[in-house]
Parts: C-alpha cells; structure tokens; sequence
C-alpha cells in the first residue's frame, strides 16, 4: 500500500460545526421553558412551524443550488435560526406569519447570499424585521402573561387557534392580547407620565386629562415575567461562554453598553426614563445579547471588533428603544452593526506576535 | 520555582499520547548493515563529501564538512565502508531525492580518534565554538539550525537569558522527555558549556508540567548551580516553539522576521544540549540521536537511540511493528510533522519521531464545510494572526492582502487547523499561499528584469539612431560641400572653356582674317 502523504496537522479537534449549533440549541431550553411558563403553549407550536419549514426550504433550495443535502442540513444551523425566529414572534401568530418569515429567513436572507457562511445578515433578525414591516398588526400583538389573566389556552386550543385563528368560546382575543411592558413604558413616557405613575399603574392621558388603568405588568426591575425570561436565557448564554462556544466580547458589551447608556439618563431623570435594569431585562436583550448578536457568521471576528461591535448594538437598542418608532430594537440594532462588521473588523485587528502597535 | 511566566494568544491542548512510549528506558537500537547519511540534514548549505566510495571509516570520522557558515559537517555514525555517494531520496515532504553517503557497517562500531576536553573552562567561547561546529552539531528539536552559530552573538550583543527547551508540546513525542529523565547531568552540562561559550547572565530550562518525572530529574541535576533555574511552565501546544517559550519566560517578543539573539535570548534544545556535552567532553561527533518511534503502526512504542542514517523501517522492526502494513507515516509530531513517501529513509539529524499508522487505523479525514466565520481559528492563533481572513484572502487569490495580513508570521503551528469546527485545512491554504507568493515574486522580479533590458535595449536603439542621424547630417552637411564644390569646379571648368572658346573663336576669327587675309598665321595653341 501507498503510504499517505498529507499534510499536517495530521489530527482534528473534536469540534464541528453541528456540536456548536447544538450546544447553541440546548443552551436555548432555560429560555424557551420560561417563555413557555409565561406565554403558554404557542411557542412550542410556533417553533415546531418554523424548524418543519426551516429544514424543508434548507433542504430544497440545496437541492436546487446543486449543494450535498446531508451535511448541510445536518450542521444545525437551520434549526438555530428557526428557533431565534419563533422567539422572536409573537405566541398567538398566525401560522402563514412564521412560515413566510423562516422562508424569507432561509432562501433569502441566507441562501441568496451563498449559504451558511455567506449571509452578511442575520437569516433570524431578517426574517422577523420582515415580518415586522409587512405585518405590523400580527407582529406587535403579544399575548398576555398567563399569570396575570384568567384565560389560557391549552395546547390543543393554541394549535386551534394558530391554524384556523378561532379562539374557544368563552375566551376573547382581547383578553389575550396586551401591550409589553417595553411598548407601555414607551407609549406612557411618550404621554408625558413619570416612571412612578407608570409603575404604580396609573397614567395621565394628556389629551383628555383622563387617568388611565395600566394592568400590573411590571414586575420588580422589568417587565413581569420577562425579567425571568430574560434571566434564563442570561443562564444559557452562560453556558455557551463556558462552554466556548460564544466569547465574552459581544454580549458583555453590549449589556455594559445598554446599561451605561440607560444609566446616564436614568441618573439625569429617573422620573422620566427607564431604569437600566428595566432595559436589560425587557424585550429580547439577553436573548439579542447572547444568541443572535453572537451570531458567528455575521458578527465581528476580532475581540476588539466583538467589543465595539457589542458596544454599537447595545447603544443603538437604547436609542431605537427610546426615540425609535418600535419599542423593542435588538433586531435593528443588530442588523444595523452587521452591516458595520468590515469596517470594524478592518480597523480593530489584533496586533500580530513580535509586531509593533 | 515562583517566576513569573506570561502567556501568548490561544494555543491548543490535544490529547498528548505521551505516556505510550515512556513506559520504556532509552534503548540502542541495533546498528544496521547499511546507512544512508544525507549531506542536507540541518539548514544551510550540504555538506562537502571528504571521502571516496571504497573508503573505510571509522565511527565519528568526518566524512563531509561544513560547506560555508551556514552549514554542518556529518561523521561516520559507525565504522565500515563507504558503499557509494550519490543520489538517495531523503526524509522531505517533496520526496526527491538528494546527495547521501552510503555507509555499509562492518558491525564493530569501531570509534577513531576522539579529543576530549578535561575542562571546558580552559577553552575561549571562540574555541568551544569551533569544537561544536566541528562536531557537526544541529538543533535537535527539529528545525536543524547549526548550533555554533546560535552560540555566535558577536561583539556587542549581550545576551541575558539562555533557555533549554525541554518543552516538547507536540502530541506522541517523549524523546526529550526521556532524555531529561535519564540523561539530566549531560543536558547540564551542556548547558555550562553554553552559558561559557554565551556568557550569559542567567539560565533557564522550561519543561511543561506533564513530565513530573523529567522535573524532578532535572531539578536535581541542576541544584548546585545557583544561575540554573529549572521552570515548570504549564502544558499548552506550541509552547515549544522557540518564540512563543521566550515570550512565556521573559515577556518579551522577538520581532517579527527578527532573532531572539536581538532581544539576548538564546534557547537550545535539550538534545542538543546533551550533544554539545558528549562533543566537548568525550569528543564524540553527532553520530546518533533519541528518536521517539510511536503510534498504532507499531506495538511496542518507545524511544531508541539510534545512528543517524539508520533505516526508518529498521527501527519500526524493532518497536514490533511492520513497515509494509503501514498507511502513513511521519517526521515529527501530528500537529507540524510531514508524511513521508517510504519506510526505506533514514533517521537524520532531526528526526524525533517517527510516528506510525497502521493502514487500517488511519485517522479520520473530515470533510470541509464552508468557514462559518465563528474565530475559534484566531482564538487558537499564537502568534494573533487572523487565520479565517487570511484563509478568504487565500481563496479569493487576493494574495497581497493576505500578505498585508502578516501571513509570513504565521509557523504553521496547525492550532487553527485542529480547532476549526468547518475542518477547513486552513494550513494547506497558508503554504499554498506563501508558495505562491514567493512563485511570484520571483516572476515578478524576471518579468522586472526582462523590462529592464527591454527599456535598455530600446534606450540603445534610440541612442543609435540618433547616433546615426547625426552622422548622416555630418554627412550630409559634408556631401552638400562637394556638391558645392563640384559647382565650383563646373563654375571654373565652364570659365575656362568659355575663355578658350573666346581664344578659339578669336583664333578662328584671325585665321578667317588670315584666310581672309591669305597667307595668314596658324591660330596659337
């Protein structure tokens, strides 16, 4: 027999690209289980939509693009941004609304640009800031938290109602549905109300010098509930850090960055902006922080580059949050620093061993 | 033990495969009936054979030396004959074949003449250095750099630091480690012999700290020497290479495309540090060499100390395995050691291991999957390169960028390589790369050239041309006076025939008179 002659390194390390997307998966569960607990059952419909369609629109545009099937669609990265997707839209979606968007994720926003690798934007955040535009009303009514309301759904009522949108009879879509915490906070400081007549639930409507009820969604530092979920996927990101699968980079700076910023204006003014734990820990800031932001594909690739790239992301979610149109932003923020990422990564390089700066 | 160390971006912990071959001692291995001495085996120049096929030698004869500064002399690892010199393929990754001289061993091993030094101390550094360079001494560690010229500072350089590398990070290789445990006095006192030669102010040896045994024997040996500080530094791959060991000793960094000797640094391997000892103190050349022989092509891995030119497959033999069922085999470790083409090449100068793959237990290739970007490459890169651009840069052939991006800092350590979670062989690429690079280069530099004799060839033909333009006006200029000269003479010529015409027709007109006259005068002439 021949002997080989390859190349070194004559050996691999064990990782690949499926075991990083399925650390990435499995760091995703804390979160999912708390969304679970506060928003109920549609989640885990809204997620089996987009994986099902995910991994078929992955698996026929592979075939159309003349790709191998099998090792592309077995690397996970199709079902990372399925789940990123169904997170990010709202539990009581229609089911065309999450399958246009994981369609739109996946043939445009990652396979039009050449696949995994290529996309210079986030396939998830694309996906959902499409649906947000061609879709506003869909998009922006949230389900109510289960602890605060006297109606759910079970499973079975939630599958109903996502596919044929009827609801069981003694329940309304109205009492589904409420405003977030981040939206509240937005539309009554846009009022003119101060933080303590938010939170103590009363608002002053300055057109008709009406006091408003606002229902009890603020929980101790954000909104209730999504402070816990919030905190879960705070948990997950950890073990993704941990673990090696994500750097510290990103995620620390933008929180740092987020929480600097609100701070500022919070020690200003605290009866007129949001404390900084409130913005850390409403929305999808964690869930932006450690799962999306860290995207490796459309991050920046330099430690000093992910800090300023995380720095961007954190100071543009509070700006779009506060003076924007939408009241959560983590997906702007982060589309927007995608398109920086040359830039950063040009002007942030390491200094090279035995280099002067 | 309570030094300061510093550390250098990323590195790698593969699984070590060390302990295989250090269950047992150092053993001779057998002399073989014949050996095949590359006259290349360090960097520099090939030696100059200094014998004729026919000859008999004698072990430790110089058989070719030195050819310029930078090269190495190579002695007669055994006594015999010389078979033949001329062209053998040699271990190199390119597998060609190159000058070697063919030793069949008269199996007595008989040594010649050997000069032993009582006491170093008594040599000048100049001295020592000479010895050392006579004895054909080498890096050891694998890189093959003539050792007396790493000894060789000149005037004005102070060196501080001098370092044995006992570091030996590659994955399977134990060839130091056993050295360090059986042979320590030798290695010390090579290292005396060095500091002399250096003068240099302090001494280290840094061992990583999975070779408790090697520690402990070296401590020892090394306790009475008051400038000898013997430094466990952490296991982590490629902490071995020679800049990043200074950078985790010292702090400091040599420069890039720069010599440690410039930030006074010297460091020496361990093995060759032993060798300059055995050189000095008991005059024996650089004729043999621990070689680690490991991996599942054989069953009893260990480390043998084996003559150089000593057949590859000789050795496996002895280790229980069998050359032909092979797959693949390796100089060096699995992270920069290269694939050899046969079992029939020697060991040389710095072969440290010979690692062995059993055809049926090759390691698995993994297919590449397009680069997901995610800098697991780049948290791995010792030396801060950012190997995923440098890998774009490679493949959309934007070879000056990848340049712009100091791809010729990169050591090809394969960190990048073995963490990559894609199993891009981003290495390949960075060969391939800086290959081309120079390929073009050197095109650039012909195609410079041949413009230049071009331009100079054209200058020439202008300046002929306007040479020869100017002659012909010259010519011209003188052409154009004969022709006004030849006027003249017309102008004169017409003159005088007028003149005579007159005289003639005066002449006729006086003979007509005469006629006229009857009787009258011929015309005058």
């Amino acid at each position: 027999m021949e002997l080989q002659t390859t190349t070194s390194p004559h050996n691999n390390g064990p990782s690949s690209v499926s075991s990083v997307m399925l650390w990435v998966v499995m760091a995703l569960i804390p979160g999912s289980a708390a969304y679970v607990w506060f928003f109920g059952w549609s989640l885990l419909v809204n997620i089996c939509i987009a994986i099902t369609i995910g991994l078929i629109t992955e698996a026929l545009i592979l075939l159309w693009r003349r790709r191998p099937v099998k090792p592309f669609l077995s690397d996970g990265s199709a079902i990372v941004t399925a789940l990123l997707l169904a997170m990010t839209i709202p539990p009581l979606a229609p089911w065309w609304i999450t399958v246009i968007g994981i369609f739109f994720a996946i043939a445009v926003a990652k396979h039009l640009y050449g696949g995994i690798g290529y996309n210079p934007f986030n396939p998830a955040m694309i996906g959902y800031v499409m649906l947000l535009i061609s879709f506003p009303r869909e998009m922006t009514s949230w389900s109510g938290l289960l602890t605060l309301s006297d109606v759910s759904l079970n499973f079975k009522d939630s599958l109903i109602f996502i596919f044929t949108q009827q609801l069981p009879t003694d329940v309304t879509y109205d009492a589904l549905t409420e405003a977030t915490p981040l939206d509240t906070m937005k539309t009554h400081l846009g009022m003119g109300n101060t933080i303590t007549e938010i939170r103590a639930q009363l608002g002053l409507d300055e057109e008709t010098s009406q006091l408003l009820s606002v229902t009890p969604i603020f929980g101790a530092i954000g909104g209730k509930g999504w402070e816990w979920i919030n905190g879960a996927f705070l948990f997950g990101g950890l073990i993704l850090i941990y673990k090696k699968i994500i750097s510290w980079h990103t995620p620390v700076a933008i929180l740092l960055a987020l929480g600097t910023i609100s701070g500022m204006f919070y020690l200003f003014d605290a009866e007129h902006n949001a404390s900084p734990l409130f913005h850390l820990f409403s929305g999808a800031t964690f869930l932006g922080a450690f799962f999306i932001a860290t995207d490796p594909v459309t991050a920046a690739a330099t430690p000093r580059g992910r800090i300023v790239f995380g720095i961007g992301i954190g100071v543009l979610i509070y700006i779009i949050r506060t003076w924007g149109g939408y009241p959560d932003s983590v997906a702007f923020a982060v589309l927007i620093m995608n398109m920086v990422v040359p830039v950063i990564d040009h002007y942030f390089k390491p200094r090279v061993f035995g280099h002067r700066n | 033990m309570s030094r300061r160390l510093w550390k250098f971006n990323g590195g790698i912990h593969p699984p070590q495969y060390k302990t295989e071959s250090t269950g047992h001692p150092i053993r001779q291995a057998d002399i073989p009936a014949r050996l095949i001495l590359p006259l290349h085996q360090h960097i520099g120049e090939p030696a100059e054979p200094l014998v004729q096929a026919g000859d008999s030698v004698l072990k430790g004869q110089l058989i070719a030396r030195a050819n310029g500064y930078v090269s190495a002399a190579v002695h007669a690892p055994t006594s015999g004959t010389i078979a033949a010199i001329g062209q053998y393929p040699i271990p190199h990754p390119s597998g060609l074949s190159a000058d070697c001289i063919i030793i069949d061993s008269d199996g007595e091993d008989r040594w010649g003449e050997r000069l032993a030094i009582a006491d170093f101390q008594d040599l000048s550094p100049s001295a020592l250095r000479n010895l050392i360079r006579e004895a054909g001494i080498v890096g050891l560690g694998g890189a093959g750099f003539p050792s007396y010229i790493k000894l060789n500072p000149g005037h004005d350089k102070v060196i501080k630091t001098l370092i044995l590398n006992g570091v030996e990070c590659e994955p399977y290789i134990t060839c130091d480690d056993m050295l360090m445990r059986e042979r320590a006095e030798q290695i010390i006192g090579g290292l005396l012999i060095a500091r002399h030669a250096l003068q240099a102010k302090e001494c280290l040896i840094a061992i990583e700290d999975n070779k408790p045994e090697a520690l402990a024997a070296v401590t020892l040996a090394a306790k009475e020497y008051s400038f000898i500080d013997v430094v466990a530094v952490p296991t982590l791959y490629p902490q071995g290479s020679e800049k990043q060991l200074i950078k985790v000793l010292t702090g400091k960094e040599v420069p890039s495309n720069g010599l440690s000797l410039q930030i006074g640094v010297v460091s020496l391997n361990v093995g060759t540090s032993a060798a300059i000892y055995k050189a000095i103190h008991f005059g024996e050349p650089l004729t043999s060499r621990i070689v680690t022989i490991a991996g599942n092509g054989v069953s009893n891995p260990r480390n043998l100390e084996a003559l150089l030119g000593t057949p590859m497959a000789d050795l496996i033999r002895q280790c229980n395995g069998q050359p032909e069922q092979l797959g693949r085999l390796i100089m060096g470790g699995p992270m920069m050691g290269f694939a050899l083409h046969s079992t029939d090449l020697p060991i040389i100068k710095t072969t440290n291991c010979v690692l062995t793959y059993h055809r049926e237990q090759l390691p698995v290739e993994k297919p590449a999957l397009p680069c997901i970007r995610c800098g697991a490459c780049m948290d791995a890169c010792p030396v801060n390169l950012l190997p995923q651009q440098l890998y774009w840069f490679t493949r959309s052939d934007e070879l000056d960028k990848a340049q712009d991006h100091d791809l010729f800092d990169c050591i090809e350590c394969g960190c990048c390589s073995y963490v990559c979670p894609s199993n891009i062989p981003l290495v390949q690429y960075y060969r391939y790369a800086k290959g081309e690079i120079w390929i073009r280069e050197r095109e650039r530099e012909k195609s410079e050239q041949a413009r230049k004799r071009f331009e100079f060839r054209l200058e020439r033909i202008d300046r002929r041309k306007s040479e020869h333009g100017a002659r012909r006006k010259e010519k011209q200029a003188v052409t154009k006076n004969r022709d006004d000269k030849q006027a003249e003479i017309q102008a004169a010529m017409e003159r005088a025939k007028q003149r005579r015409d007159e005289a003639v027709k005066n002449a006729t007109q006086w003979q007509t008179d005469e006629t006229t006259n009857k009787n009258g005068k011929s015309s005058p002439e």
